[in-house]
């Protein structure tokens, strides 16, 4: 027997020439929570689909209890217990959530008859287990990301694997959410399974993992124990470099109010939701996933209009019905999911730039080819995109930058208000403190930014005022002085009002 | 239909409760819209109702529903099968020639003859797809012409006519030993072939997984590309069947034999509330787009609609069709919210 249940060594890999993991070795004790950490393109990701079966590598070796192995598939990875979530989600929209468990391995009579009755009473128990309430027969379609993230979450636990992978797996889970799986985690390394875990919040890996090891541009840099490290150790090895400062805030003197929401409200979805939102004010809107905090900026943006309340702009009453209405009134909106609703994936970078105003690109109907080349061109450049040319669609671009392109792309429209909801879910480090260094710098030239964010930390520390939303309305305002992370929890779970209402 | 079982509810005992529930199945929308259309006709044209129309009917639309269903298991995959009535022509210009030469030969052998056929015209499409990586939509346009050239080239033009038959053979479709005509029975049969296999085997599953999120399959450890070539060959197999029973029951094989026919059954399928999106699909809902294909060409005869408008017409009423179901199914997931 092996000291290592997987272990990878000198694993590279290829995708049409280039190089995405170089030389790494990777490896894994039985009872262990071993995080997996890097920046966004270092690699992480590749290395797990190696681990799963769904790459094979160029080169090097997979070992599983001591044996040499290749895997060409995930059947096969999957029969040698090895389970994985993976960072897209990867369900079947037209299925329903049960299916979506067990695809590919349903439960069958010894006709080979698919047993549904089995299928539905396993994933019934199997979600009770876990903790989560979901509709059986909904189809994955309409479920929320996070309800998402559950299926692909009890699709890995329900194949009863010795080694998880789980390929951040919390990034849109509510805190709670999060709670409950750091559960079923622990309960399952007491039982012998080792663990694999990649995700973005440093806080979570304190907390979870026994060991690290650290990648950088598909290589590997270091191995250590959690005990034997601070955060600021692993910012440096993972960026190369040393990052002073995540939330490099500035103080803004406030200045007259751009946006006045008034007991806005949206049959089914919000109600009584007012606040105001002031020149070079960066307001927070914390609260659970399913708060409806999206929805009241879909609200505010045109995409699913208000039914009752007022929306003014600079003491201006407006009816905002469309999105682009909303854009020639100034607004900008970066949306949650930037797969789904930020980005058009197959077009190119100039493209999906330029997309918002293609109006103002177009003469008599012709687009102008050489002027929305060189805005989007320059404002690539502005976001310090990384990307071979302007022609590369958005598809094969890293998150990081895929989000770079969104904040382009509205920046281009150059609004007063700029919405921002979860703008750094699933980015890495280096990236999430440049998108936070421009958030704080177009609030000090004067931009009103209303920020939807479930992470407290940037709740926190990138807003002047926060407010929060529990089911529907709005429950507690808070200054920057005031908010601390207990009153936010407090009044996003609660239903007491803490804090001053201003 | 799994899919579309209808939330469980109390039973309660008023009507529009009742029609509430009916309209929660997904095959609602089309439902009305063929009691709509049957209502209509009739009131023109009283003999519409008949058993004998009514068998006709039946009898038009049989090999239609055999190779719709074919077409949607490809189109639940993300895919389309253009060259559906190609393959009809060539399997029925083969078969016929062989029964022509061998009359003594037992029929059971001119359908499993013609299902080989198919499937290996299917496989033909299979492979371009899979491992040309070629879009369906080229690929079987491509065999399209090529299928419908080999017609020509094995016939060399010529016809095989009614008297150069076998008796057995021409029966083999109109023949009613089980009280309805063979051809009913076997489009019923491959109906509940088609039906279990997509809802109670992993493989037809897998069909729905791959259409439904193709990139996520590997994933789940579906084998993406023995799916998609699967659906081929399952399409060539039931064309095939198709030829043997259309040359059976037309007592021919022409050059042009069922030539334009993919699009009826893309039509019956689309009709049906197959989704061209591929992932949405199912049987009972294929039965009723082709029903009401049937329907619709039945009656306009029958009200007399001059054959110059009927195919407008036709187009016609499969829009309305379409697009009321489209707009029913709204309604439901409304009010379902």
């Amino acid at each position: 027997m092996s000291e290592y249940t997987l272990e990878l060594k000198n694993i590279s890999k290829s995708f049409s020439g280039v190089e995405v993991l170089h030389q790494v070795s990777f490896q894994l004790r039985p009872g262990e929570v071993h995080a997996l950490l890097g920046e966004n393109g270092a690699g992480k990701s590749t290395l797990v689909k190696v681990m799963t079966g769904v790459h094979q590598p160029d080169s090097g070796e997979i070992l599983l209890d001591g044996k040499k192995v290749h895997f060409s598939d995930t059947r096969e990875t999957r029969q040698a217990g090895i389970a994985a979530i993976y960072q897209e989600l990867s369900l079947f929209p037209d299925l329903d959530v049960a299916e979506n468990i067990f695809v590919g391995r349903q439960p069958t009579t010894t006709g080979g008859r698919i047993d549904w009755r089995k299928l539905y009473a396993d994933a019934k128990n199997l979600l009770l287990s876990l903790g989560v309430h979901l509709d059986l027969k909904q189809k994955a379609r309409n479920l929320s990301i996070a309800q998402q993230q559950m299926v692909e979450i009890a699709r890995a636990f329900s194949i009863n694997a010795r080694i998880l992978i789980m390929d951040e797996p919390t990034s849109s889970l509510t805190l709670n959410e999060v709670a409950d799986l750091f559960r079923l985690v622990h309960r399952l390394r007491e039982e012998g399974a080792a663990i694999v875990f990649i995700s973005h919040r440093l806080e979570e890996l304190f907390e979870l993992a026994d060991r690290v090891t650290i990648m950088r541009d598909g290589s590997y840099v270091d191995t250590c124990s959690m005990k034997d490290v601070t955060r600021d150790d692993l910012i440096r090895l993972m960026v190369g470099r040393t990052i002073t400062d995540l939330f490099p805030k500035q103080d803004v003197d406030a200045g007259e109010t751009v946006l006045k929401v008034d007991r806005l409200a949206r049959a089914g979805s919000f109600r009584d939701v007012s606040f105001e939102l002031r020149k070079g004010e960066i307001l927070g809107m914390a609260g659970l996933v399913g708060a409806g905090r999206t929805n009241v900026a879909r609200a505010i943006f045109g995409v699913e209009p208000a039914t009752s309340g007022s929306i003014q702009i600079e003491g201006q009453k407006v009816a905002i019905t469309s999105p682009q209405q909303a854009i020639k009134l100034g607004l900008a909106y970066v949306p949650e999911d930037r797969q789904l609703h930020g980005l058009i994936p197959a077009m190119p970078i100039t493209a999906n730039i330029s997309l918002p105003m293609l109006f103002k690109y177009a003469q008599r109907g012709w687009l102008q080819e050489k002027v929305e080349r060189k805005a989007a061109y320059d404002a690539a450049l502005q976001m310090e995109v990384r990307a071979n040319n302007i022609w590369q669609t958005a598809r094969e671009l890293s998150g990081g930058n895929q989000q770079k392109i969104v904040l382009a792309k509205w920046l281009s429209t150059k609004p007063r208000i700029l919405i921002l909801d979860e703008p750094t879910r699933g980015i890495d480090v280096g990236t999430k403190a440049a998108v936070h260094a421009l958030m704080s710098k177009l609030a000090s030239e004067g931009m009103a930014i209303l920020m939807i964010s479930s992470e407290l930390p940037e709740i926190l520390g990138m807003s002047d005022r926060v407010i929060v939303m529990r089911e529907g309305h709005v429950t507690a305002h808070f200054s920057r002085a005031e908010a601390t992370q207990e009153k936010i929890i407090s009044a996003a779970t609660q239903a007491v009002t803490i804090g001053s209402v201003q | 239909m799994r899919n579309s079982t209808p939330a469980t509810q109390p039973v309660r005992s008023s009507l529009s409760n009742v029609l509430w529930t009916l309209v929660r199945y997904r095959e609602a929308g089309i439902s009305i819209f063929i009691l709509i259309l049957v209502f209509v006709v009739t009131l023109r044209a009283p003999s519409f109702l008949s058993t004998d129309n009514f068998n006709d009917i039946l009898l038009n639309i049989s090999i239609l529903t055999i190779v719709a269903l074919a077409q949607t298991m490809v189109i639940i995959t993300h895919g389309i099968d253009l060259s559906v009535s190609a393959m009809i022509g060539l399997v029925a210009m083969m078969v016929a020639f062989v029964v022509k030469q061998n009359p003594e030969m037992p029929v059971i052998f001119a359908v499993l003859l013609g299902m080989a056929l198919g499937s290996v015209l299917g496989m033909f499409n299979g492979l371009i797809i899979t491992r040309g990586n070629v879009p369906p939509i080229i690929a079987t346009l491509g065999t399209l012409s090529i299928y419908r050239g080999l017609v020509f080239f094995y016939s060399q033009g010529t016809w095989i006519n009614s008297f150069e038959l076998p008796k057995s053979f021409k029966l083999l479709s109109k023949g009613t030993p089980l009280g309805l005509p063979n051809m009913v029975i076997v489009a019923v049969l491959v109906a509940l072939a088609v039906y279990y296999f997509l809802n109670h085997t992993r493989t037809g599953r897998d069909i729905y997984a791959v259409g439904t999120n193709p990139d996520a399959a590997p994933f789940a450890g579906i084998r993406k590309e023995r799916i998609i070539f699967l659906v081929y060959v399952l399409s060539g197999l039931l064309a095939g069947l198709a030829a043997v029973l259309w040359a059976s029951r037309f007592e021919s094989a022409q050059t042009n034999t069922a030539s334009g026919f993919e699009l009826q059954t893309v039509a019956a399928s689309v009709v049906g509330g197959v989704s061209i999106s591929g992932g949405v699909g199912t049987v009972p809902g294929v039965l009723l787009g082709a029903l009401l294909l049937g329907i619709i060409q039945n009656s306009l005869t029958l009200i007399r609609i001059s054959p110059f408008w009927q195919l407008a017409a036709q187009g016609l009423l499969i829009l309305i069709a379409v697009i009321s179901d489209k707009w029913i199914l709204n309604r439901v997931e409304r009010t379902n919210q």
